[in-house]
């Protein structure tokens, strides 16, 4: 067991645990923040997806102990985000969801995407997307929210 | 159902009884209108049993704040019918539709399919068998609150009308539904209430977002497995390397040294016996799980083993059957010269449904009573296994009906494995919440697959280039032997899953013949999205295409020319697909082609057109052109989402790592590296759907949109390569 001093979603959070703990669990049970999901625990399915230190990150197998003072970002902070409520909002207007439980994933990878792209390519998308696996498979409706996103970051940017 | 926020007193309800005024812990009045199963039902219930305690607010709650729950008799795992059935209840009731909340039911007799008198997800049937049921209710609810603000207006009720929760009298008088709910609920049930025409629907019809979708969106959604409770422990079992095997001893003294690890235990299985790990948190479960030393006799149980299979199933499929549809001469096909004889085998193998939230379910055993959290789509089943594991009546065992995160079948099981693991586990904690949690690699090698299949066809061709004789035989082994559904399923030993999508073909074939061999083999199996239809349209719809080609006939009006005349739900949506693809279809770009598919399955008709060309040696679907026949629509935005996403999940079958095998009794994969189902790139870039309209009693789109999407692929491959795919899944193109 050790101590970590980590920032989650602007707050300070302690937590004691295992030092080989993933980011996952520790956001999931010690902090009880439950919308990262666990999908595969390999990095294979991209539903626990998270910003470290602003870069799209699968803490499904980045122990705690390596996250040092990178900010932690989760889709629980995403309401408030600049970039990321337009992507909610995206979501839901395009009605993009089904189960569910891979679309807190999707939504962070997406929000790292658009706010190192604003205007992504098809090929961006694809690239950026390549590992988010929606098992609903509703990747048709992902590609056209991402780029109703994208129009209305740019909308918002001309005013 | 949000127990802690209402007095759910457990009154004996009477069979007639609908209504209900209950207080919340808050002290506020609550009106909420309790309806009990529709006649169907009740005359399937004994007359001389006990009345059954069922939960208040069966259906619909009117809260004084206007807004109104809807209770939804079934499991929520992204098919979009905790939106649909709202739609329908508050259509009839007039409710306003901003206000409507809808809440998964927990398991109770008032929730059971109307029709199927269980609890369940499944075959597509939530909408068809709740349609009439929902719109009664809505109905039922509404003539109350009319009654009521008649009453207080001494109007006669057919001059008040309703609209957006209000009734508005003959003089200009208005009342909300909230402020007539209590008095609502003391009107008289009616025995029976008219239905809305068509003409005058609002919401049935229109394209509803769904309801689920915010809290989806930013993480507040809990699914089963997000599950906090006070003092909770995961759980988590090592099962045997080979099904059914036993243990012979283990070593738990590294398990042990876990922190966080409380107990260590071997329990006894559905299959063999495994051992368990009870802990404080996930991550020490998996841990001390993976980290234990276990010896397992697995000397008693068959290994079963892919390719050994194979060659096993090959030869049977050489063998007559036991017959399942048989028109004309059978004898007809042996007729016919090698010329004139097209003869393909096709295989698929196992597959796992690997629904993105991993199977879990979460009980605490309080020695008379137990309480249940599942994402389950079988809640009669489970409740019942919990209860027989536990010592308990199924009433006893309090189920709430969770939000799973997908589950493709993988959620309904005869056996209710999952349900009864945990709740042996949770027997030896009484008191303590036990979340039983199967962690990926338990899923991609816990079985319950969809069964490995050899399909053999022999055609005789005619000289006009139709099919004159077909004999089909399928291998496979059966679903549903050995489960309470085996009576319901097989006839004459014919399982009716590996067999339906072939002998109802809609094709005009003259001596049709189809037997089946179904083998025991070590491997539980399940029914997976679109069940025998996704195996069988593969094959009945590449040799169609096969049949086209060899007439050098456009592929829409060869299956024009072949299907049955009275096809007319399949005839309709062909000839939508046709109408709506035929430009782009006729002006692809140089290396791409189109391949067409139709199938008719689940009383629903579906005929596709995909555009197709080679990428980095995989199959890369530019568009994707959908017409369904399904009745009406009644939403028709959901249909559309099923069918965009649906054909995306039935790709699963054509990923090159779309494989469950095994080698000498062992899944040689273990997570999502080893099977891999369709990731943004392997799914269609676009997909349009055209819904033929409808105004027949509705059809279900959860397992449609699977079976078309894999053999009109390979049909436009084929006409890229020249190359017939008759083995799945495709690891070269």
């Amino acid at each position: 067991m050790a101590t970590y001093k980590l920032t989650v979603n602007g707050q300070p959070k302690e937590v004691a645990v295992d030092p080989a703990t993933p980011l996952l669990w520790v956001l999931r049970e010690e902090l009880k923040m439950t919308g990262t999901k666990y999908g595969c625990g390999i990095a294979a399915c991209g539903a626990c997806t998270v910003h470290l230190g602003g870069i799209a990150t699968r803490s499904c197998v980045v122990p705690v102990s390596l996250v040092a003072a990178r900010p932690i970002l989760t889709i629980e902070a995403m309401a408030e985000d600049p970039v990321g409520r337009f992507v909610q909002d995206a979501w839901v207007e395009h009605d993009v969801v089904q189960c569910g439980y891979c679309q807190g994933g999707q939504i962070m990878s997406v929000v790292a995407l658009l706010k190192a792209m604003p205007k992504p390519t098809h090929a961006d998308i694809e690239e950026s997307m390549g590992g988010n696996l929606c098992r609903c498979a509703t990747y048709v409706r992902i590609r056209e929210a991402i780029k109703a996103a994208s129009q209305q970051l740019e909308e918002q940017a001309r005013r | 159902m949000s127990a802690a926020t209402r007095l759910t007193n457990n009154l004996l309800l009477g069979r007639r009884t609908f209504l209900r005024v209950s207080a919340t812990v808050a002290g506020g009045l609550i009106v909420s209108l309790h309806f009990d199963l529709p006649l169907l039902a009740q005359e399937a219930r004994r007359a001389d049993s006990p009345p059954k305690v069922d939960p208040p607010n069966a259906f619909v709650e009117i809260r004084p704040d206007g807004k109104i729950v809807i209770m939804v008799n079934r499991l929520e795992f992204g098919q979009g019918i905790q939106t649909a059935l709202p739609m329908i209840l508050a259509e009839e009731m007039d409710a306003d539709w901003s206000q409507v909340i809808a809440e998964l039911a927990p398991a109770a007799d008032v929730y059971k399919d109307p029709l199927y008198g269980f609890q369940m997800v499944g075959s597509s049937s939530s909408i068809s068998h709740s349609f009439q049921q929902y719109r009664e209710l809505g109905a039922r609810a509404r003539a109350m609150l009319v009654a009521a603000a008649a009453q207080r207006w001494s109007v006669p009720p057919a001059q008040c009308r309703t609209e957006a929760s209000v009734v508005h009298g003959p003089g200009g008088q208005a009342a909300r539904y909230a402020e007539l709910a209590e008095a609502a609920a003391k009107q008289a049930v009616p025995a029976t209430v008219p239905l809305k025409d068509p003409s005058r629907f609002r919401l049935i019809g229109r394209g509803i977002r769904r309801l689920d979708s915010r809290s989806k969106c930013d993480g507040s959604l809990k699914f089963g497995l997000d599950l906090d409770l006070p003092g909770m422990k995961t759980a988590m079992v090592a099962r045997p390397p080979v099904f059914g095997a036993r243990v012979n001893h283990f070593d738990d003294r590294d398990a042990r040294r876990i922190p966080g690890v409380h107990d260590v235990f071997e329990i006894p299985l559905v299959r063999g016996t495994g051992v368990a790990v009870l802990a404080d948190r996930f991550w020490a479960a998996k841990q001390a799980r993976d980290g234990l030393k276990i010896d397992w006799d697995v000397s008693a149980v068959e290994h079963p083993d892919s390719a050994r299979l194979l060659a096993k199933y090959r030869d049977l499929a050489r063998t007559p059957g036991k017959v399942a549809a048989s028109r004309g001469n059978e004898k007809k096909i042996d007729t016919f010269d090698a010329s004139d004889r097209i003869v393909a085998e096709y295989d698929f193998p196992y597959l796992a449904h690997t629904p993105m939230e991993p199977l879990n379910t979460t009980i605490r055993f309080d020695g008379d009573r137990a309480e249940a959290w599942a994402g389950s789509q079988f809640q009669t089943a489970d409740q019942a296994a919990i209860a027989d594991v536990l010592g308990l009546k199924p009433e006893q065992v309090t189920f709430h009906t969770v939000m799973a995160g997908g589950g493709f079948g993988r959620r309904a099981t005869p056996d209710s494995h999952v349900a009864r693991e945990a709740a042996t586990i949770a027997k030896r904690f009484r008191g303590t919440p036990v979340k039983l949690v199967w962690p990926r690699e338990d899923d991609v090698q816990g079985g319950y697959y969809r069964p490995m299949h050899v399909h053999r066809v022999e055609i005789g061709v005619g000289p006009d280039g139709m099919p004159l004789a077909w004999r089909h035989v399928i291998v496979g082994q059966s679903i549903t032997a050995g489960t309470p559904f085996e009576s319901l399923i097989v006839k004459d030993g014919v399982d009716s899953t590996a067999v339906e999508g072939t002998i109802d073909t809609l094709y005009d074939i003259p001596n049709f013949h189809v037997s089946a061999h179904h083998p025991t083999v070590n491997v539980p199996v399940l029914w997976w999205r679109s069940v025998g239809h996704a195996h069988s349209a593969f094959v009945m719809e590449t040799l169609v295409d096969e049949l086209a080609t060899r007439a050098k006939a456009d592929p829409v009006a060869y299956r024009r020319k072949l299907l049955k005349a009275d096809a007319k739900k399949l005839r309709a949506a062909l000839d939508l697909m046709d109408q709506k693809s035929a430009t782009w279809r006729t002006t692809l770009p140089p290396g791409h082609a189109a391949g067409i598919a139709c199938h008719e399955g689940f009383g629903t008709a579906v005929a596709c057109a995909v555009d197709v060309s080679i990428e980095n040696e995989r199959p890369r679907i530019h568009r994707v052109t959908i017409a369904v026949g399904l009745g009406l629509a009644v939403n028709p935005l959901g249909v559309e989402s099923q069918f965009q996403a649906g054909v995306g999940f039935g790709l699963t079958q054509l990923m090159a790592k779309g494989a469950i095998t095994l080698k000498d009794g062992r899944v040689e994969q273990r997570n999502f590296d080893g099977y891999t189902p369709p990731y943004i790139v392997d799914a269609p870039i676009a997909v349009d759907v055209h819904i033929v309209p409808s105004s027949e009693a509705p059809s279900g789109s959860g397992e449609p949109p699977v079976p078309v999407i894999s053999p009109a692929v390979v049909n436009a491959l084929t006409r890229l390569t020249g190359r017939r795919y008759r083995s799945l899944p495709l690891v070269t193109v």
